[in-house]
């Protein structure tokens, strides 16, 4: 027997390079009519062993000895605030945590940091949370990676939760990692999809790989808790339900866990034209097809006839007809709103990686042939000058504008 | 710390997007014969450790990446670049590492280097978009971090005060030394790679880190090392719909802008 971790065997191989299609690093090739796996490419993702019919390719996997996780309990999730305000992915998670909990019939606690977040309790109740584990410290008023990490990392080890989700937002992904770094526990980021295995019990935590073209889905079988990562909207809120009460759980540390090594000096907030796209429902893209920074009116135009925000492709911000803050793609935002109008953007790749997952794609585009129709939902081949002008006219007689 | 700043680089090879084409048929990515390159948001990392070490006018940067052996080329581009050594973390022990396992043989590679002022990371890599990795690392560490940083307004060898982005804005952050930072696109125009880079980077010996050298916990790397497993891979479901207009413009507006009246309604 091999070493390596990964092995086709070669009695059970037929030759139909499933694999070989499969494999997202391109380490599988055909020789003698079986597959052969390139180890200096190979990832050990997986991908093969679970495409193959003939379970032909195998991953030797060290089976850690089953541990017993009965002590670990509980549905998490860390609520992100700022200015006291708590934010709306935060709400999101206790929507798709409520469905978790209930499943593994456990209790859905929210974990909050903060100055003042106390107020919001009966708020986070009425979302979905049964209990409240709450820490509050004037040195915790705005986000910080040491105290921020060392709370929620103590808070975890003592009350050990089965699962603890958060937002993947600027704050979410700069803590979390740490914290799970700190536990020993595993991280998958930007799930699209959580559920529990019926009969495991355990989370299953779907997301994309590989550029989106795969998904995965991706569990942590031996180290506990199991931890997510979510984008903005990619959850539904519950309707709140005031009145609902649970329990509040007040935590203190001593001082020193408060303590930063890096120090905040000031936060600057930068108004931006429209809303901000990563929490827009509707989003309106100009790319080059738009030709100027002047023709971009027209793209305005309809974004605030629908209430929506101003996209970008890159090239267009490239250009300097939009602002960064507004680029959609690989190097800009990704977002996934409920209708997603691409003018006169071809579709690049890198700027199908950010926008694809929008549930309603409509593309307007000269060329029939731009890649962009590809991922519509509706895609109308024509001018954009004549068709956007058109659907704002149209749109403002639906919303008797 | 050294009045001599030590900077490292952090980097990942990835697939190049730019040279993926969608199959029209499946409408699934082809990846046959895709060029791989440096994760884009790397090269504003590589770019920002030249400038800080050019603006101390003192110190060196060092570009380090875990992955196969052909991830040798893209640390040559980054020699290419301006950097002056590379070091490749390299084992077939580590395939199959997630970020917990990643970040773990990366901080193994940083202990080794030693003395080290500042790691600069890009904010995630495009293939996998976690952004664990440069988090990760600093914990392993037990140093301070700042992620997201859109400008280094001020470095010197004790303190660097940076300016970190944010949904709404920025804020500005002093951060101590050694730190590790993760740069997102708005931090600079990265340069193209001198003559003298490219023939420097033609030249250069690359060694490579295996586990043995770093000292690694064999419990800590690779696919054992990992806590998270694949359990299942499948292709996403294609997208419904996909009707086509291809009549008078203004009349495929209007029936489109009509299909679409309980989402606008609904805001």
């Amino acid at each position: 027997m091999s070493n390596e971790k990964i092995q086709v065997l070669i009695d059970k191989c037929v030759g139909c390079m499933f694999c070989v299609k499969v494999c997202p690093f391109g380490a599988i090739s055909m020789v003698n009519k079986k597959a052969t796996i390139d180890t200096a490419k190979c990832t050990l993702c997986g991908a093969c062993a679970e495409a193959c019919k003939f379970k032909a390719i195998i991953i030797n996997k060290t089976s850690a000895a089953k541990k017993d996780f009965s002590d670990y309990k509980d549905v998490w999730v860390f609520c992100e605030q700022k200015k006291n305000v708590v934010q709306s992915i935060s709400y999101e998670l206790l929507g798709k945590g409520r469905e978790l909990a209930d499943k593994l019939g456990v209790k859905l606690c929210a974990v909050a940091l903060g100055d003042g977040i106390g107020a919001k309790c009966d708020e986070i109740f009425a979302k979905g949370a049964d209990k409240i584990y709450l820490v509050e410290d004037p040195k915790l008023k705005h986000y910080l990676d040491d105290p921020y990490t060392e709370v929620l990392t103590s808070l975890v080890q003592k009350y050990k939760p089965e699962i603890v989700l958060c937002g993947a937002s600027v704050i979410g992904r700069s803590l979390i990692s740490r914290v799970a770094v700190k536990v020993g526990a595993g991280l998958t980021a930007d799930c699209t999809g959580l559920d529990i295995d019926p009969a495991e019990k355990i989370l299953l935590q779907t997301r994309p790989a590989f550029g989106g073209n795969i998904m995965a889905t991706i569990i942590t079988p031996n180290s506990r808790p199991q931890m997510s990562t979510v984008r903005h909207k990619v959850m539904k809120e519950l309707a709140p339900q005031s009145g609902r009460k649970g329990e509040i759980i007040r935590e203190s540390f001593p001082s020193e866990m408060y303590s930063s090594r890096s120090r905040l000096i000031d936060i600057i907030e930068e108004i931006e034209e429209t809303v901000n796209i990563a929490e827009a429902n509707i989003i309106v893209s100009g790319g080059r097809g738009v030709g100027s920074k002047e023709n971009f009116a027209i793209v305005k135009e309809l974004a605030m006839t629908l209430n929506g925000a101003v996209g970008a492709s890159r090239s267009v911000v490239d250009a300097g007809w939009m602002p960064y803050s507004h680029q959609v793609g690989q190097t800009g935002k990704t977002v996934c709103p409920k209708l997603y109008i691409a003018c006169g953007i071809s579709g690049q790749i890198q700027h199908l990686i950010g926008m694809k997952s929008s549930d309603v794609i409509v593309a307007i585009n000269k060329d029939p042939d731009a890649p962009i129709f590809s991922v519509a939902t509706y895609g109308i081949v024509g001018d954009l000058f004549k068709v956007v002008p058109k659907m704002t006219e149209q749109f403002k007689k639906i919303l008797g504008k | 710390m050294h009045e001599y700043m030590k900077i490292v680089v952090l980097i990942k090879q990835v697939p190049d997007s730019t040279d993926v084409k969608i199959d029209p048929k499946t409408n699934t990515l082809k990846r046959e014969g895709v060029a791989a390159v440096i994760n884009p948001f790397d090269v504003y990392a590589i770019e920002e450790g030249i400038r800080v070490k050019e603006r101390l006018g003192k110190g060196s940067v060092t570009v380090v990446s875990m992955g196969p052996p052909q991830a040798m080329e893209a640390l040559r581009d980054a020699v290419a670049m301006g950097c002056d050594d590379a070091v490749l973390v390299g084992d077939r022990k580590f395939a199959g590492s997630d970020t917990w396992a990643t970040s773990y043989t990366l901080s193994q590679a940083m202990r080794k280097i030693g003395d080290y002022g500042l790691i600069i990371c890009g904010k995630q890599a495009s293939d996998g978009d976690t952004a664990q990795v440069g988090p990760g690392v600093s914990t392993h560490l037990n140093i301070p971090q700042v992620t997201y940083v859109k400008k280094i307004e001020h470095i010197d060898d004790k303190i660097a005060r940076v300016e970190r982005m944010t949904e709404e804005g920025y804020e500005i952050v002093e951060v101590p030394l050694p730190a590790l930072i993760t740069v997102v696109k708005e931090i600079n125009e990265p340069r193209l790679p001198s003559l003298k880079g490219k023939m420097k980077s033609k030249k250069i010996e690359i060694p490579v880190w295996n586990a043995e050298i770093l000292a690694c916990d064999d419990k800590k790397i690779g696919l054992d090392g990992s806590p998270t497993r694949v359990s299942k891979v499948f292709s996403p479901p294609p997208r419904e719909g996909g009707r086509k207009f291809t009549g008078e413009p203004e009349e495929s507006a209007k029936e489109v802008a009509e299909l679409l009246k309980n989402i606008v309604i609904a805001g």
